[in-house]
This record gives C-alpha cells, sequence and structure tokens, in this order.
C-alpha cells in the first residue's frame, strides 16, 4: 500500500499480479467478474477469477472466414483480439424469459423476477465499448427503454484494454472507435511486458486502485505504452470508407453488387449473431405438454433467418440478395437516421466468422465502385 | 404500472414497465362476420386501465394468446362507435389469428398498445377523401369512417371503394346504408360475382378509370394487400393527387410494436413505431424497392 493518491483521468503503474486483488474487491462488492477464457481453442467470455483464468501468451490470428490462436510464449493476457463472443450476451442475453402465463381457473401472468445483475467486464477493448454505448442508444431511448437490458447496463464496471496486436480483420480505425479507449471505462489496461498501465476513468475505479500496490509510471513505461498504441494504431491496415455511406447504400437499392454477394452469402446468421451492435429479437411461447402454462421468452434472431419478415401471404425477403441488403443497408445506412450513429463499430467479427469469408468492407467498395463506373 | 406518453400527438399507451407483459381484457362480444373472419369486442379487466386506454383509427394492438403468441391487430372501429369497447377484426390465416376465432365469451386475452401512428383525419379536413380498401383492409378504415361521418360536414366528398373476394366476403354489411345515409359514397367491388349479384365485378383501383377527381383537394386513405395498394397509389398518382395526400398502411411483421425488436423495417423506417400509416411521399424511395 502506498499513501500516493492516484486521480481521476491519471495513470498508475500497477504490477499484473495486483490484478488478482482487484478483481477480488470487486466481487466482494457484489459483482460477477467476466472476462475472457481459452476454452474450446477459442477466447471466450466468462467467470473469472483471476490471471490464472486469462489466456496467458496466447495471441489471435483472424483473417475473413479464418480464427486460431497461437501460442507466443508472451507474459501478456489480453495480446490476443476477442474471438465470437462479445460483451452483448451479458447485457441483452440470447434467451430470455419475459413472463410464464398459467392457467389456474383463468389465465394468470406470472412476471419473472429478473434479479440484479452487477457485472464487472474485465478486458473491454475499445470496439466493443463502442458497441456498447451504440446498443445504449438502442435500447434505452426517450420512447422504449428495455428493462432487461437497462438492469444489466446500469450496475455495469468496465475495466477496458487497449488493443496493441490488431488482427487483420480489425478496422476500428475507420469507424472512429480505437483501438484506443477514450472514455467510458473505470479503469482501463494497457498492458506491457511487466506491468500494467492503468488510466481511471471513475470514482469507483479510482478508490480500487488506491487500495492496491501500485506506483506513478515511469517516463519509460509511459513512453512504451504510447509507442505501443502508436504501432496499433498504425498496424491497422483494413479501411471502410465512411464518407455519405447511408447515402451510398439506401441510394443505389438496386446494385449488381447486391446479386453478387447474395450468391455467395449462406444466410447462415454468423455475422448478426457475433455481431456486438445487432440487437434483432424474437418473441416466443413454450408451452407445456397439457396446455396449462406457457413460457414466453425473448431470444436472439437475425435478418438472415427465412421467417424474420414472414407475414400472412409470405416473406417479405425471400431471397438471400435482399436479405445481406437488408442487413448492411440497416447497419451501415438507417441506423444512423434511427440511432444517430452508424450500427459498425469495425470489430471485423462479422468477417472472421461468416464461413464465406463475406467481407463488409470490401462490398462497400464494390458498392462504390460500380456507382462511380 | 407504467403509463407511456409514446408522442404528444397520439393517445396513451398504456402497460407496464416489463418488457413486453401485456394487459388481460376480457372477450364480451364475439361477432361472425363472414367465412373465416370474427369480430371480438374486448374491454380490459382493470377498470383503470380501461378509463386511461385510448386510441386513434388506425392505430393497432398487439394481441397476445396465451400459449399461441402475438400478433400485431389493427383497431376496427373507434371508441365512441363501440361504447368505450376496443373492437378486433380478425381474419384467420395462422395460428394465432385461428385461435383467436375460438375464443368465447369470457375467455382472456393480452393486450398491449395502441401503437403507431393513426389515420390523417384532423389534417385531411376539408378535402375530398377516397377511402380504398381491400379485403381485410377495411376493418383497420371502419374507425375512420365512423368518425368521418359523424364529423360529416368538416369533409367534401367522401367515397369508399371496397373490394371482396366474393359477395359473402363482404364484411359489416348491416352497416352499410348507415354509411351510405350519412353522406358516403359506397362503391362495392367483387372479384368473383355469384347468382345474385349485380354489382361490379373488378378491382378496387380500376375505379378511378369512372371517376373524376380533383387532385388539388382530395386525400386517399388506402389499406390492403400490398397489390391492390400498389395500383391505388399508382392510379392516383396519375391523376395528379399529391404524394403527401396518399396515406398507406403498411404491414411487416411485428414483435414488439416499440421499434425494438427490429422485424418490422422497412429503409429508414420502424413501420410499428414510423408506420403503419405514412402519407406516401414518405415512402417513395422505397415503396417500389423489390424485397425491400
Amino acid at each position: 500500500m502506498t499513501d500516493k493518491n492516484p486521480t481521476i483521468g491519471s495513470s498508475v503503474s500497477l504490477p499484473k499480479s495486483e490484478l488478482d486483488n482487484l478483481l477480488a474487491n470487486l466481487r466482494k462488492m457484489g459483482f460477477q467478474t467476466i472476462g475472457p477464457c481459452l476454452q474450446d481453442e477459442s477466447i471466450v467470455y466468462k467467470g473469472v477469477q483471476g490471471l490464472k483464468d486469462l489466456p496467458q501468451g496466447i495471441q489471435s490470428e483472424q483473417l475473413p472466414s479464418s480464427y486460431r490462436l497461437i501460442q507466443s510464449g508472451k507474459p501478456r493476457y489480453f495480446d490476443f483480439i476477442p474471438g465470437s463472443h462479445s460483451w452483448k450476451q451479458l447485457l441483452f442475453p440470447p434467451r430470455h424469459t419475459l413472463f410464464t402465463v398459467v392457467k389456474d381457473g383463468s389465465w394468470q401472468f406470472k412476471e419473472n423476477e429478473d434479479q440484479e445483475q452487477s457485472y464487472a467486464l474485465i478486458g473491454v477493448r475499445a470496439c466493443e465499448l463502442a458497441a456498447i454505448h451504440v446498443q445504449d442508444k438502442v435500447f434505452l431511448r426517450s420512447d422504449f427503454s428495455d428493462p432487461v437490458y437497462r438492469k444489466r447496463r446500469e450496475g455495469l464496471f468496465i475495466l477496458a484494454v487497449n488493443c496493441l496486436d490488431p488482427d487483420a480483420t480489425c478496422f476500428c480505425t475507420s469507424m472512429g472507435t480505437g483501438p484506443k479507449h477514450t472514455t467510458g471505462f473505470d479503469l482501463c489496461i494497457t498492458e506491457l511486458d511487466e506491468v500494467f498501465l492503468v488510466e481511471i476513468g471513475s470514482e469507483l475505479g479510482r478508490s480500487l486502485i488506491a487500495d492496491r500496490n501500485f506506483d506513478f509510471p515511469s517516463a519509460f513505461v509511459q513512453t512504451a505504452a504510447n509507442q505501443a498504441i502508436e504501432h496499433a494504431n498504425e498496424s491497422i491496415l483494413r479501411r471502410l470508407d465512411t464518407s455519405d455511406l447511408p447515402g451510398l447504400l439506401m441510394e443505389n437499392l438496386d446494385a449488381d453488387q447486391w446479386t453478387d454477394v447474395g450468391k455467395r452469402c449462406l444466410a447462415c446468421a454468423n455475422c448478426t449473431q457475433v455481431c456486438p451492435t445487432c440487437f434483432c429479437w424474437d418473441a416466443t411461447d413454450r408451452v407445456d405438454i397439457l396446455g396449462k402454462s406457457s413460457v414466453r421468452e425473448r431470444i436472439w434472431d437475425s435478418c438472415f433467418n427465412p421467417k424474420f419478415s414472414y407475414v400472412v401471404g409470405g416473406n417479405t425477403r425471400p431471397n438471400i440478395r435482399s436479405r445481406y441488403r437488408q442487413w448492411l443497408t440497416h447497419k451501415l445506412g438507417a441506423w444512423q437516421g434511427q440511432f444517430g450513429v452508424l450500427g459498425c463499430v469495425g470489430c471485423g467479427r462479422c468477417i472472421t466468422w461468416c464461413p464465406a469469408g463475406i467481407d463488409l468492407t470490401a462490398e462497400v467498395e464494390a458498392i462504390r465502385a460500380e456507382v462511380k463506373a | 404500472m407504467t403509463i407511456l406518453q409514446q408522442n404528444p400527438s397520439l393517445p396513451t399507451a398504456v402497460y407496464p414497465d416489463k418488457l413486453l407483459l401485456p394487459l388481460w381484457a376480457e372477450i364480451v362480444r364475439v361477432i361472425p362476420e363472414a367465412e373465416g373472419v370474427t369480430t371480438l369486442q374486448l374491454k380490459f379487466v382493470d377498470p383503470q386501465v380501461q378509463e386511461l386506454y385510448h386510441f386513434e383509427p388506425g392505430q393497432f394492438n398487439m394481441l397476445y394468446i396465451p400459449g399461441c403468441g402475438e400478433a400485431a391487430i389493427s383497431m376496427s372501429s373507434d371508441r365512441e362507435s363501440a361504447a368505450g369497447l376496443i373492437v378486433h377484426t380478425i381474419r384467420q390465416i395462422g395460428n394465432l389469428t385461428r385461435a383467436a376465432a375460438r375464443l368465447k365469451i369470457g375467455d382472456l386475452v393480452g393486450i398491449r398498445g395502441p401503437f403507431g401512428t393513426s389515420w390523417p383525419l384532423e389534417t385531411i379536413q376539408g378535402m375530398d377523401v377516397v377511402i380504398a380498401c381491400g379485403g381485410i383492409g377495411l376493418p383497420p378504415l371502419r374507425g375512420a369512417i365512423n368518425k368521418i361521418i359523424r364529423d360529416r360536414t368538416r369533409y367534401g366528398k367522401v367515397t369508399l371503394l371496397y373490394g371482396a373476394r366474393t359477395p359473402r366476403d363482404l364484411l359489416y354489411q348491416s352497416e352499410y346504408e348507415t354509411w351510405q345515409k350519412a353522406g358516403l359514397d359506397l362503391q362495392v367491388t367483387v372479384d368473383r360475382g355469384d347468382e345474385n349479384w349485380t354489382g361490379r365485378v373488378g378491382v378496387v383501383p380500376m375505379w378511378f378509370y369512372h371517376f373524376k377527381v380533383d387532385p388539388h383537394k382530395t386525400a386517399v386513405l388506402t389499406c390492403g394487400p400490398e397489390i391492390m395498394m400498389r395500383f391505388v397509389i399508382y392510379e392516383a398518382l396519375a391523376r395528379r393527387i399529391p404524394p403527401a395526400n396518399i396515406y398507406i398502411s403498411l404491414e411487416r411483421n411485428m414483435k414488439c410494436g416499440q421499434g425494438a425488436c427490429g422485424h418490422c423495417q422497412q429503409g429508414p423506417y420502424f413501420i410499428c413505431k414510423d408506420g403503419p400509416i405514412f402519407p406516401f411521399s414518405t415512402l417513395e424511395n422505397i415503396f417500389n424497392v423489390e424485397e425491400y
């Protein structure tokens, strides 16, 4: 323990072993600490107790339709780019019971008593935090406030991490979301081999650090962190030209490129499930076999599912061409008018996890070229 | 319970601050309208909700049937004409609507709503009104018809073009005389007549071939199969009725009614909250895009 007093906005140098104590303190405060773990040769988000659960010495290599992890041997815990999981699954659960309706004489609703969920997210990347801010605009509006999301969002603790080794699918620099965090976190780590450089973003973050064995960072540590971030910034080569993107897409709904991508897309819905901003959902009833009760659930849906646009008389978008067009024109077009931001943060998940290797940045470029021609 | 003011210009929506949790309403009356079409009259079990709940014609409710699910069903009347009851005329076409047709007096259904925009009955005052509807597209307009008739002097010529498949499919036949006496020009057409049918055979948009409209003071309200509305719009535009005076009610798959679930999107709009009723001027760029 030191008698130094860190302030919000300042950075401290923290021995890596102190992360265990920090997470323990978060749990004492009632938080569930959720972070990256190695599982089935992938990085997943689930409960973590401390450093022992984090994927030490693991780097990722992501390409269109390709994901693999590499043992780097480096003493780093956040040296990978996230996998298919995103924090969306915690704030907006893939399956959530809304209520149960029970026949006891007449029908009665039994509300699902949704418990307060306090999550501490460990290792949130800049694009991922931007995605949470995008979903805030979707779920927490003046004309609609999603109680399930709100309950989980309000009590959130965010331990952010700056990405230092981006993958080939990353394009956060084009979307203005990363790789470096700017705001919205409680604590933000830049990881060096020896220490964490931790920026303090909130009073809660400050009080947690004040209890730990920290140092004010040396000029060497500061410089090393700055250089690493600068290097990360420069190593992101994928680009998405966002100039007049909504106009480009929504005014060219008859572009030949939609037909082209429609032939390649399998409508598997992977892109929408891994996307940290996609929010479409369905509500279904699960009836017991005696017909005495029924559970109504909200589940994730996808605009690629054939039934998504089903109305009496048929499906509004029977062809994959129109479903892909719906997805892209919404995410990079209509979203702007609906929620004031684009629905893409440049995380690249939809590129990595597309089994057909469809790359939305390339699709946009192709449409741009077609329109220009 | 939270009372949600969706929009100051719209009526008050009433539902709890629980996601998708409906409020119980009881079936007061069941009216068979035609083969496969039933009208349910409902009132909320909670008298306070029944008191607070207000809607405008053209809006819709999400109707929940336990174990079956939920569907968007339009208001099929106005509050004044139905003694404060909620009226839904439902065509049996899927699992939920077939279950709705089996409901009996005293049965409970869940309701969330009202949602969406309503027919622009204030905006179009002073104008001639052409109401063009087909099949189950009449019920969402009945409330508007009733309101126009009550305020008949505030509108110019009012024409109702109504098409059904056969004479037996014509809805609300007992009300036609009242409408006509109130000064509504009723033009009925069917796809196929029967031995007793002496009226017009053909499709709704063809009416425009036979009558003259004044494009400067005519408003069109249309609801029905999208193909019918497409040609109603086509004929109206051909007669130089401005797109802003053509109002259209759209249908899409809906799960929430609040612009949250994503299903009902068409271009920039959530049909459930930005619609279902749009002036055609706001749809010009997207309405004719295939599969959009």
